[in-house]
């Protein structure tokens, strides 16, 4: 075995168990840990299998972003997953009898085969010898030339994503006192100011 | 025996299936249903990565890229409408929601 498959076996077994312990984890926020590991392993295959460009962007979206948003909604929210988790055992049976099932499925494609003749004609956009381009400047090249409309779309996605989420979440507390900045600047001594001849030795 | 195109399928048939077998395993705690959808994606993404890189196509890493933005645009979303459901029922079971039937 060379060094190249002892990095692949490690990094698919440590992937495959962050995985069982993120949907098994009875603390949920361990289950986000855990979830961290596995997309951690998979930038990690992801490199060894030579793309790194979209190991690293796993690495910041996920890593950064979705598994940080997910932390933030786990922490935030009070609730008792003891209860949740207490049931967990009942749907045991179902869930590991479709999973076999699946698996069982998935095995059936597992065989000898072969691409199809002429494959190498027919590849869309074929990878550039290392010298040539990189894997970075080759993908860049590939998706802003050929795919530039669904990477607009793709664009246009994330702006409803985003807009969404702040529409579904944003609430007018009654009970904060907010700034009202036309207020403040209507305001002038007239009004906000009352001037009282206070007499000596009586108060008001 | 060199690391193939079939390693990498396995790899991600077993994350896939995990992700099935999450899904089924946590039908009350909605966050994990997410997670499990998240590693379906991620499956699906080294799938994509796997056939690209052995047959030498880009194209597949372009798609995992869509993937990825789909992937993330439909977390927030998610953890937004769980944010917004937590609110209003103090709960986040969602085995008995049935606020939107008619």
């Amino acid at each position: 075995m060379t060094v190249a498959d002892v990095t692949f076996y490690m990094f698919s077994t440590v992937m495959v168990i962050g995985a069982l312990m993120t949907v098994t984890a009875r603390n949920p926020v361990h289950s986000v840990l855990w979830l961290i590991l596995s997309f951690l392993s998979g930038a990690g295959l992801f490199v060894l299998i030579g793309a790194e460009f979209v190991a690293m962007l796993l690495i910041i979206v996920y890593v950064g972003a979705v598994a940080v948003l997910f932390l933030f909604v786990v922490m935030m929210l009070d609730i008792d997953f003891a209860a949740l988790k207490a049931e967990m055992a009942k749907y045991m049976p179902l869930a590991g009898l479709i999973g076999i099932v699946l698996m069982m499925q998935l095995a059936l494609a597992f065989g000898p085969w072969t691409p199809s003749e002429g494959i190498e004609t027919r590849l869309a956009s074929p990878t550039p010898p290392l010298e040539e381009a990189h894997n970075t400047q080759a993908l860049g090249l590939i998706l802003y030339d050929q795919y530039f409309l669904a990477f607009q779309i793709s664009g246009l996605i994330l702006l409803v994503a985003m807009i969404g989420a702040i529409v579904l979440t944003l609430r007018h507390r009654s009970d904060v006192k907010r700034q009202d900045v036309v207020a403040q600047m209507m305001r002038d001594p007239k009004t906000a100011m009352e001037l009282k001849d206070v007499k000596p030795g009586q108060g008001l | 025996m060199t690391i193939g195109l079939e390693h990498y399928l396995t790899v991600a048939a077993a994350l896939f299936v995990i992700g099935i077998f999450g899904i089924f395993l946590n039908r009350k705690n909605v966050i994990v249903i997410l997670m499990s959808i998240e590693l379906m994606l991620l499956a699906v993404n080294i799938n994509l990565v796997a056939f690209s890189a052995f047959l030498g196509d880009l194209t597949g890493q372009i798609f995992t890229l869509f993937v990825l933005t789909v992937a993330s645009a439909e977390a927030a979303i998610g953890l937004a409408i769980l944010v917004c459901f937590f609110r209003n029922r103090g709960t986040i079971a969602v085995e008995d929601v049935s606020n939107m039937k008619g």
